[in-house]
């Protein structure tokens, strides 16, 4: 049994005149102790899931309509507020995008990592505080014992990612939800945080949750992928599934307008034409069908279910019908 | 052999903060042909925009000179310069949110150029205006809306049509595809590039992701803390780097290859990147480079020829002396 499993999860928001349909049917799992990256572009909907299973969601205007999230069996979405409170921040933590407006200006940084221990813990300010300068030495940051007195804007970009991580690692929880966390850093800095976050899940056996929209960062890290568009799971599977055997046009799409860097290869770039569809007014038919090279007239009106391509690889399209009559090379079939 | 469209000598950039002084770009030099597209990479902070805006007269440079097709640039310029320099010389900008002006139509903010720099009647305004709407890939029903009402991409097609309007022979894009979603990227990528062949134009090319800039551009220069550490062809210097932290930066760019991201060899990487305010002396790299010798952190070293080939490639590091 996966350790993190969420089902057919959706969540959407009132707004004036309707409801944006955030996520339209979101499924993933992640072992102990390994990576699953989920990944797509601004507005795909893989912040609000993973917001979602955190508890993150505002409600209203959020609302979570259908589907579960289950950590070791146990149902942690919505309802059971008090269930949820025990475990998010102990059993799973989080970590944002940009570390500069997620950390507390006015605390000190050493506080701000102390604050998890000394609420679900019970520990002491002194020993909260003795916790968070080992914490702190365990992500790297130099110096550690006269930073943990500084305040968040006497620390750079890197460090403040490295103190995000601190503080989400204290309560040593099984699944560490990392929200585009290198985006805001430069390549240097990605790679040392990416390096550091490999070896805590060593040490800790946690489950890491990677949200990013870089092929790159997912090739490096993932053992598994949820590659998503418009609110949808379009296509899960293996890394090496997901790269090497794509069976979603969407992921096909992706890495063919991303440039790789093979040495000799000459290529060139194809881009996916058209943007993605508004939310507020979700298509009837596949969320893709508008971009799609290999779009059917099936494809307008009726939602693609998702097909099992090979043993725990998916793909919510059409084309793996075993009555769809187009061949496409590019798509992998078994 | 040709003068460089573009030649810039020793140009230094610094800005004052009270007491200390901020040194953005510090004596570079690098001469750009006709017809060529250059990249420019290097981490934020490094000085890779306010070289880009010290280029065009944005930011008045310190000291150093730039000359355009062998007849020097203003230290200052005033309206005329601007005005002179407009149709030769042009910038597409980051952030396509806040570089149009949101009250502006988009027909307003791509003929506005043209306005200002042209003699063309309204009615031929209005014709070229249409045609570049078009020629950005967007359409005549495009002309009345606002920018809140594009998307991102959309919003970077109007900043080139913009730029491009008046036919600039250079032009700096300064990270002009960061800001949008990796499907987008490779549209506007596209565009610029196939612009660039029907037009003719020579680009500056700032950008972050190294790939792209790979992509994008014939010669690479790579910036760190305000100089720049190598100069060469992107395709040689990316598989073959030679200053140390060419081969930090090329080294922690994460491929999206499974099987290369497995195979890759861990490269070591201490530090980051000093303040601007506190540029170490000797060579800047020298206290995060592996290699550091003694010398490094006394004497600042200078590009160098180190291979000749079809290569030429300038590497300022005291491993190549």
């Amino acid at each position: 049994m996966a350790l993190l499993e969420v089902s057919d999860l959706h969540v959407e928001f009132a707004v004036h005149g309707g409801s944006v349909q955030a996520v339209r049917g979101a499924s993933f799992s992640v072992n102990e102790g390994e990576t699953l990256a989920i990944v797509g572009e601004s507005g795909c909907g893989k912040t609000v899931s993973v917001q979602s299973i955190m508890g993150l969601i505002q409600t209203p205007p959020g609302r979570i309509t259908r589907g579960s999230a289950k950590l070791r069996g146990h149902d942690i979405l919505g309802g059971q507020a008090a269930d949820g409170r025990e475990i998010r921040g102990t059993d799973i933590a989080m970590i944002f995008q940009d570390p500069m407006s997620s950390l507390n200006p006015t605390m000190t940084v050493g506080a701000q990592i102390a604050e998890p221990l000394i609420v679900h813990r019970g520990y002491s300010h002194r020993q909260a505080m003795r916790r968070a300068q080992e914490l702190l030495e365990m992500t790297l940051i130099p110096d550690a014992a006269s930073r943990i007195k500084e305040y968040p804007f006497e620390f750079s970009g890197g460090m403040l990612q490295r103190s995000m991580i601190a503080m989400a690692i204290a309560c040593e929880p099984s699944v560490l939800i990392a929200d585009e966390p290198t985006t805001a850093l430069d390549v240097t800095i990605q790679s040392q945080i990416l390096d550091l976050m490999v070896d805590l899940q060593r040490t800790n056996n946690m489950a890491i949750i990677l949200i990013t929209h870089d092929l790159g960062v997912v090739a490096r890290m993932a053992n598994d992928v949820a590659v998503m568009y418009a609110g949808e799971v379009v296509e899960r599977g293996a890394v090496d599934d997901i790269f090497y055997r794509s069976a979603h046009p969407y992921t096909v799409g992706l890495k063919s307008a991303m440039p790789t860097n093979r040495r000799g290869a000459v290529q060139k770039l194809t881009p996916i034409q058209g943007t993605p569809p508004d939310l507020f007014d979700a298509p009837a038919g596949c969320g893709y069908y508008t971009r799609c090279p290999y779009a059917m007239e099936v494809c307008e009106a009726t939602p693609p279910i998702v097909f099992d391509v090979d043993r725990e690889h998916q793909s919510r399209c059409w084309l793996h019908h075993k009555d769809c009559l187009q061949q496409v090379t590019q798509i992998y079939r078994p | 052999m040709n003068k460089p469209l573009i030649d810039i000598r020793n140009l230094t950039k610094h800005f004052d903060r009270g007491r200390h002084k901020i040194r953005a770009v510090d004596d570079v030099s690098l001469s750009i042909e006709a017809g060529e597209i250059v990249g420019l990479v290097g981490e934020s902070g490094s000085g890779k925009s306010t070289l880009g805006r010290t280029l065009l007269g944005l930011d008045r440079k310190t000291a150093g000179k730039i000359f355009y097709k062998g007849s020097k640039l203003p230290t200052v310029y005033r309206a005329k310069d601007f005005h002179r320099y407009a149709r030769s010389m042009q910038m597409i900008f980051q952030d396509p949110y806040s570089s149009l002006n949101p009250r502006m139509t988009a027909g307003e903010i791509i003929g506005e150029a043209l306005r200002l720099h042209s003699d063309l009647n309204k009615s031929d305004i209005a014709k070229r205006i249409e045609e570049w709407l078009v020629k950005v890939g967007l359409n005549t029903d495009h002309l009345g809306r606002y920018p809140h009402e594009f998307s991102g991409g959309q919003r970077q097609r109007i900043g080139i049509a913009r730029a491009l309007i008046l036919e600039p022979d250079f032009v700096v894009c300064d990270e002009p595809i960061s800001a949008l979603d990796v499907s987008v990227q490779a549209q506007i990528v596209d565009l610029l590039v196939e612009l660039k062949r029907s037009l003719g134009l020579t680009l500056l090319f700032i950008a972050h992701d190294l790939s792209m800039v790979r992509y994008v551009s014939d010669r690479m220069a790579v910036m760190y803390l305000g100089s720049l550490v190598e100069i060469g062809r992107s395709d040689r210097i990316f598989f073959d780097p030679k200053h140390p932290y060419t081969e930090l930066l090329i080294g922690s760019n994460p491929e999206p290859d499974p099987n290369q991201e497995r195979s890759r060899q861990k490269v070591q990487s201490i530090g980051e990147i000093p303040s601007q305010l506190d540029i170490p002396t000797g060579c800047r790299f020298a206290n995060r480079c592996p290699h550091a010798m003694a010398i490094c952190h006394d004497v600042n070293p200078v590009l160098r020829i180190v291979s000749h080939e079809d290569d030429k490639r300038l590497v300022a590091c005291h491993l190549y002396e």
